[in-house]
């Protein structure tokens, strides 16, 4: 069964629920897991006891394999059943781990043939399981308290808070250098689709104003890393740039969570990513070091519960 | 040195055809992809395992101009499709990362000798 959500386009509240939702907030932990020297007749009886259709075979907290129904039925055909659960399960499985987003699950489901997949927490221990009915289950929850929470807006509309608008700082109009460039992009946690437009973008609106290669690649980079940082380790932010009296200004500005240790985080090689994001080649320790190194001046102001403000500026030869 | 080298010299795969053909000037090999910006050039290669569209939108922004995908990682659709767009030529070989880096690393030296 297909999940008919759109994982990179559609609607911005379905996108937020679906990326803001991980897939430890969906799977479930009470587990029915049987041993590798289980009999298969136990396996077929632990299914219907629990009204289950797959059975992770473990070895303690390790997953080894999973049966399914079809595995079940195979043995059933070939007058197996006794035979021991490790002889007749599927031992190439498709995994998720609990950090991933909720899209992670939804891509899984309808790419692969597999109608539920194992959750494994950090250590690589298995921590629950994911199906199709958990994720309609949650989503419908979620999704009836979204229409609610908006029905009530719409009856009563909120005025506007111009400081929690993202944009330029009001304070900065009005100052006699003109504002040569001004480009804003929100950013989302985890969408790892998305990650690195605005850079682009900001890279292409530099190079089409004649700036110098090596200052708009400096730019680029800090940009780069942390408009990544926001879409790795944050819950959403706006990556701001403004260019104004031959200054580049980029501004990253996101909601949270905040860095405890602000001095740990711009050293070199310190990181608190998880391993799904280090196997795409992230979270390696080199973001803020990297986006400090590349500006002229740099500064952060972070703190738990409040978010983080990055303010990377670099100097450049404004036009002749 | 030139990318379309990687084609017939060095029989890597390529991803797709009709890439813009230029020289290549250095190479860098690496999987992180923070430090692939830090240190590649411009007008480079990249040597890696990361077949990702994330490892396109680096390329880009630090000026790389083609990527080769080492041990036969499977390519996604997805980065095929972004590489093109943005003009990186993007190949793939069974060979490692350290073998690819040893035959760019001769082949760049001879071609400035």
């Amino acid at each position: 069964m297909d999940i008919p959500i759109n994982t990179e386009g559609g609607s911005r509240v379905i996108l937020e629920l679906i990326y803001s939702l991980k897939v430890r907030d969906v799977m479930t932990r009470k587990l029915v897991t049987a041993s590798a020297d289980t009999g298969m007749r136990e396996v077929q009886q632990l299914m219907r006891d629990n009204g289950i259709t797959g059975i992770p075979i473990v070895e303690r907290t390790r997953l080894l394999g999973i049966v399914s129904i079809g595995d079940l039925l195979k043995a059933l055909d070939q007058g197996q059943m006794a035979e021991p659960a490790a002889s007749h399960m599927s031992a190439s499985v498709v995994t998720l781990e609990e950090e991933m987003p909720l899209t992670f699950a939804i891509s899984y489901l309808n790419r692969y043939e597999f109608r539920r997949f194992p959750v494994l927490d950090k250590t690589g221990s298995l921590a629950g399981i994911i199906t199709a009915s958990d994720i309609i289950k949650t989503l419908l929850v979620e999704m009836n308290r979204e229409v609610e929470r908006l029905e009530a807006t719409i009856a009563h509309p909120q005025t506007i808070d111009p400081a929690a608008s993202p944009g330029l700082d009001p304070g900065s109009a009005g100052t006699p250098e003109e504002i040569v460039l001004s480009l804003s992009f929100p950013t989302r946690q985890y969408d790892f689709d998305g990650a690195g437009k605005a850079s682009a973008e900001f890279k292409k609106a530099l190079k089409q104003l004649g700036i110098e290669a090596s200052i708009v690649r400096r730019a680029a980079i800090a940009s780069y890393e942390l408009e990544l940082n926001q879409v790795i380790h944050s819950t959403g932010g706006v990556m701001e740039y403004i260019l104004r009296g031959g200054r580049i200004t980029i501004v990253a500005r996101d909601q949270g969570p905040g860095i405890a240790d602000v001095q740990a985080a711009l050293t070199e090689g310190f990181s608190t990513a998880n391993n799904w994001i280090r196997s795409l080649g992230f979270g390696a320790g080199l973001g803020l070091p990297n986006a400090k190194r590349s500006g002229d001046d740099f500064s952060i102001d972070s703190a738990p519960g409040r978010g983080t403000t990055v303010c990377v500026t670099l100097n450049y030869a404004a036009g002749p | 040195m030139n990318i379309s080298d990687f084609q017939t010299r060095f029989g890597f795969e390529a991803m797709y055809d009709g890439y813009v053909d230029a020289e290549v000037l250095g190479g860098y090999t690496s999987d992180l992809l923070s430090d692939v910006m830090s240190k590649a050039g411009e007008a480079s290669t990249l040597v890696t395992i990361q077949a990702h569209k994330n490892t396109v939108a680096v390329a880009t922004l630090v000026g790389i101009n083609s990527i080769i995908i080492c041990n036969s990682r499977p390519v996604s659709a997805e980065m095929i499709e972004s590489a093109k767009a943005e003009g990186i030529a993007l190949f793939r070989t069974d060979k490692t990362q350290f073998e690819v880096s040893g035959l760019l690393y001769c082949a760049l030296r001879d071609a400035k000798a």
